[in-house]
């Protein structure tokens, strides 16, 4: 007997499995470079973040959506932990990793109605959850190099800076990290966060492989360029130089993984460079202006609420041009 | 103190400059409206299904408020009690109209009609009867995907998992029609029933030639004319090898279902006939 | 390198009989030939049961302007005049011929192969004339006859005749084929029709997976004047009319509008060699290249069948259709029509018959949309697949006349590139379908009013 469909009859190799798979492939290397940098300690941190992440979203599929067709099969969720993950400080309890997943797989994805359907970025809801929930915990990073300032705790680049403003210094007075430890990751932060160099070959993998468009990162990054270059020219005293702004405090991480999250950005192209240069923009208004010293991830949450907006913009049609 | 004064002082300013605002605009853009309209809506069903042929219960009641009689203004979902109601309440007289039920002209089950080809694409019939003939030889018969369900806002057809064809509840059934204009196929038949809904139809659709309907389905019907010859009451003809039933002729003497080869005629509702050959 | 502005993908090619040479299909014992292979009204059959026919006879003649005539592929007997099953099982009437096996042309056909380039005995009244007696239709797929796009409204002035040898469908290889073994023909085929509309300038639009034939067609086309070879990058739907003109010209014929509103006409290959043999040999349109592939075949051809031959008659070329086939395409995969029954005639806008193995022959299943916009991305129209799929699927109906869903022309660029398999483009066909009809009926209102 002959199968009759309409045409298409041909769908391409990608399929969305295929494509989370890709992003968790480009996660590798910042992940390799997080334990090297952090130890054990990080890789149990990743795993508990995945390993709830994927527990809540089977039992929430299971029970509450009475699924048959279990939505984890699509890696979604494993990502969401290993971002989530990246967020977080080393010495974070495991317990608050746990209920950050539940609040970024709960609250900000299936609440929604799963993959595809949320509003927001999973994981940057959970990171702010707990940023908020529990500030202290949260911005304690364990010592890495002699830039943190004793044996346990430390400071990242972004909140050196944003201290030493608020208690009158100019930048010339702190002793920032060289550029060549900011681009390596040698300096404190989040699991995922420091080694700008990780990420960028993560970032080329997924270029390369056609998973997310040069839209979004160069956007984001182009723009923070820019407006901080602004900013230091106008007073070099108070604001760092954008190469600075660049490779700290997550701007590599945000641009290439968290705002490409293709439920929550754009879809049109056009749409994606307003996206980008959005959070861009608001990055280094919140770094330079706001109460937290970093502003990347509130950055692209506010975008993610634009989003909706964003995509009402006509994009060019054919036969638009007569 | 002095600022939760001001503070009140300056609400109850607002707020009477909105009433006085409020109370212009309202007496500007007041429409004048038949109060009988609002009631005999509430007396309707509320489904606003269109059975009526009107866009909704509404303006439904507005023909019927308006209308000097209540000819050709029928709820079928509300049935007659509603239309009684309305009646008494407007002072009319509600019109007569007999009980309708939809009737499904298909028997081509999973085994009387046996698949030629399998359909991969998405449940729907208008697209799929839009894109090819059926995936049975039959390009009459039903197609199975459901558009007269996703139609009907009272549960009343229901495709059946096993036959993959539409059954109807006559009890929920309103007649509204709603399949019937959803059916790309044109098989549904909104057809004049009694008070024990006994009804006999032809349950085929097929217009080709005998033996191209029969090889596509066991069930045709092949146009041989046998029913109407039979037929005391002259209500069946037959047209393009398909035989019709005259609803208001058929006297419900169930000759012509004997007669029928292929077991295309349906009856409903009948006591279970006595075996009276076999018993000779 | 040329190509259009927006959107495009790329499919996997597979052009399993890339560089294999045309072979002639063996004439059948008996050919169906439909009286509707055109857009427009269906010809009127002008024989009848028991006739004798030669090849080339007219059977059907054209009903109205809009419509093309027909002809007898074969010689032989008038067997039956029924209403048959075509690829969707729909009946229409057809003209089933018994071949008498004495292949007996009409006379007035120049069998010949001998090269004619001399074109100017011909007038553009006798080109056009000749044309619409052969019965040419747009033989890339959308058959529209050749005489109607040859006749433009007299209030546009043409200036370019563009040549469509994109042949951007996967598998699909029979333009290819015929540019490399009939470069000399269609490009007397260009000048014809250049002369018949009063153009100067002729542009061939071939993409550039096909060096040999952009080779070929290049250096004969230096022995005429005004014709251009322009390589293009590889991208579908490059095929399309509206897309075609975009790379070659970079003008964009506006929403309902024909190519003709910008001043082009396109004319596929295929067509243009039909043109040739329709003036120059008096042979009316009676058999096409056809490419028969796929990759459950031992071998794929190129081959020159006469119209109404069976796709079972056809598929013995490359013998049969193999086991574990589960879909038979007329067309290309990204537009072609998957066939019920191989009892269906090849017509005169097939191009090829695909046999899908078990594996490639089913869709994948559906998951839930990421939104990751490559639809959008994909669509040659810039439209918003994902968005008219919501639409339909609420039956919103009237808001997706609002995002233009009737400049959807069902290329299928939305379905193949998305990530999670959905059905995009049959929600937004079934939508379009609807949209019309509403639109329809408003214009019908308005009319009633007035």
């Amino acid at each position: 007997m002959l199968t009759v469909s309409p045409s298409p009859h041909y769908q391409s190799e990608t399929s969305t499995t295929k494509l989370m798979c890709n992003v968790l492939i480009a996660l590798v290397p910042a992940l390799i470079f997080s334990v090297y940098v952090f130890g054990f300690s990080a890789l149990l941190l990743t795993l508990v973040s995945v390993a709830s992440c994927l527990l809540f979203e089977f039992v929430i599929d299971k029970w509450l959506f009475k699924n048959q067709n279990y939505s984890i099969k699509d890696c979604s969720a494993i990502i969401t932990g290993v971002l989530l993950s990246f967020n977080l400080p080393n010495s974070l309890p495991l317990w608050m990793v746990v209920i950050g997943c539940l609040i970024a797989i709960g609250v900000a994805k299936m609440s929604f109605g799963g993959l595809g359907c949320n509003i927001f970025n999973p994981a940057l809801v959970g990171r702010v959850f707990l940023l908020i929930s529990f500030p202290a915990d949260m911005t304690t990073w364990s010592k890495v190099s002699e830039y943190t300032v004793d044996g346990t705790t430390g400071a990242t680049p972004l909140g050196m800076v944003k201290e030493g403003i608020m208690s009158g210094k100019t930048i010339a007075d702190l002793s920032l990290p060289s550029t060549t430890d900011l681009f390596i990751g040698n300096i404190g932060g989040s699991l995922g966060e420091i080694s700008v160099i990780a990420l960028i070959i993560g970032g080329i993998y997924l270029l390369c492989t056609k998973t997310i468009t040069w839209h979004i990162p160069v956007s984001v990054l182009g723009s923070i360029a820019v407006f901080s270059c602004i900013l230091y020219l106008a007073n070099p005293e108070l604001n760092a130089n954008p190469i600075f702004h660049l490779c700290t405090g997550g701007a590599m991480l945000g641009a290439i993984f968290m705002a490409t999250d293709y439920a929550t950005s754009p879809m049109t192209s056009f749409g994606k460079i307003i996206f980008g240069i959005g959070i861009g923009v608001l990055t280094v208004i919140i770094r330079r202006f706001g109460a937290y010293p970093e502003g990347m991830s509130f950055a692209i949450l506010i975008m993610n609420a634009l989003v909706p907006l964003i995509n009402k913009i006509q994009h060019r049609r054919y036969g638009s041009k007569n | 103190m002095t600022t939760i004064i001001n503070t009140i002082l300056l609400l109850c300013a607002i707020g009477l400059l909105a009433s006085i605002a409020l109370y212009f605009v309202a007496k500007k853009f007041k429409t004048d409206e038949n109060p009988l309209y609002g009631e005999v809506e509430s007396l309707l069903p509320g489904a606003n299904c269109g059975g009526c042929g009107f866009p909704g219960c509404r303006k439904l009641a507005e023909k019927m408020v308006d209308s000097p009689s209540l000819d050709g203004l029928y709820c079928s979902v509300g049935g007659e009690q509603t239309m009684e109601q309305i009646a008494t309440f407007l002072g009319k007289v509600a019109s007569q109209t007999e009980k309708k039920v939809a009737v499904v002209k298909c028997k081509g089950t999973c085994e009387q009609r046996p698949k030629t080809v399998s359909y991969e694409g998405i449940s729907s019939c208008s697209f799929a009867a839009s894109f090819h003939a059926g995936d049975t030889a039959c390009s009459f018969g039903c197609l199975g995907l459901g558009d007269c369900e996703k139609a009907c806002s009272f549960g009343g057809i229901k495709i059946n998992p096993v036959t993959k064809l539409p059954e109807v509840d006559s009890n929920l059934c309103t007649a509204c029609g709603q399949c019937a204009t959803a059916c790309p196929r044109h098989i549904i038949e909104l057809r004049k029933t009694n008070k024990k809904d006994m009804k006999i139809y032809v349950g085929c659709s097929n217009k080709d030639k005998g033996a191209i309907a029969r090889k596509a389905c066991a069930a045709a019907c092949i146009g041989c004319g046998k029913c109407m010859k039979t037929c005391p009451n002259n209500a069946i003809v037959v047209v393009d090898s398909l035989a019709y039933i005259d609803a208001n002729a058929c006297k419900l003497c169930r000759k012509c279902v004997e007669a029928c080869p292929t077991g295309a005629i349906v009856e409903t509702n009948f006591p279970v006939r006595k075996k009276v050959e076999e018993n000779n | 390198m040329k190509t259009f502005t927006i959107g495009g993908v790329h499919p996997k090619e597979n052009k399993l009989s890339k560089g294999v040479a045309i072979s002639i299909a063996p004439i059948p014992e008996r050919v169906m030939i439909p009286l509707s292979q055109h857009v427009g009204a269906p010809a009127n059959p002008i024989v009848a049961v028991g006739d004798i026919v030669k090849v080339g006879t007219k059977i059907g003649e054209s009903a109205g302007f809009v419509s093309a005539n027909v002809h007898s592929s074969v010689s032989g007997t008038i067997e039956k005049i029924d209403m048959y099953p075509d690829l969707s099982g729909n009946k229409k009437q057809m003209i089933v011929i018994k071949t008498d096996g004495n292949d007996e042309w009409e006379p007035t056909i120049d069998r010949s192969t001998t090269l004619q380039k001399d074109i100017t005995s011909f007038t553009p009244e006798i080109i056009k004339e000749k044309i619409a007696i052969a019965g040419i239709v747009g033989m890339g797929g959308a058959t529209f006859p050749m005489s109607v796009k040859l006749t433009p409204p007299k209030d546009v002035t043409i200036d370019y005749l563009l040549i469509n040898g994109v042949e951007c469908e996967p598998y699909l290889t029979a333009d290819h084929a015929l540019m490399l073994e009939k470069a000399e023909e269609i490009c007397v085929g260009i000048e014809l029709i250049k002369k018949a509309l009063g153009v100067s300038k002729a542009l061939v639009g071939i993409e550039n997976n096909k060096p040999d034939a952009i080779a070929k067609m290049q250096q004969v086309a230096t022995a005429y004047q005004g014709i251009e070879i322009v390589p293009l990058k590889v991208k579908y739907p490059q095929g399309s009319e509206k897309h075609l003109i975009q790379a070659l010209t970079g003008r964009e014929v506006p929403s309902r509008k024909l190519p003709a509103s910008v001043g082009t006409i396109v004319c596929n290959v295929a067509s243009t060699f039909a043109v040739y043999e329709a003036v120059i040999k008096n042979k009316p349109l009676i058999d096409r290249i056809v490419t028969v592939t796929g990759t459950g075949l031992t071998t794929t051809a190129n081959v020159l069948t006469r119209i109404g031959t069976s796709f079972s008659d056809l598929l013995n070329v490359v013998g049969g259709l193999p086991e574990g086939t589960d879909k038979v395409i007329s067309g290309g995969p990204m537009m072609g029509r998957a066939v019920r029954s191989l009892e269906i005639p090849i017509m005169k806008g097939s191009s090829g018959v695909l046999c899908m193995t078990e594996k490639e022959a089913h869709r994948k299943p559906e998951t839930n949309c990421i939104r990751c916009g490559r639809c959008v991305d994909g669509c040659p129209m810039g439209l918003e697949p994902y968005l008219l799929y919501a639409l339909s699927k609420k039956s919103m109906f009237a808001e997706l006349n609002e995002h233009n869903v009737t400049d959807c022309f069902e290329c299928g660029s939305c379905s193949f590139s998305c990530p999670a398999h959905k059905p995009l483009l049959d929600y937004i066909r079934l939508g379009k379908a609807k949209a019309i009809q509403i639109l329809q009926n408003e214009a019908k209102k308005e009319v009633d009013k007035k």
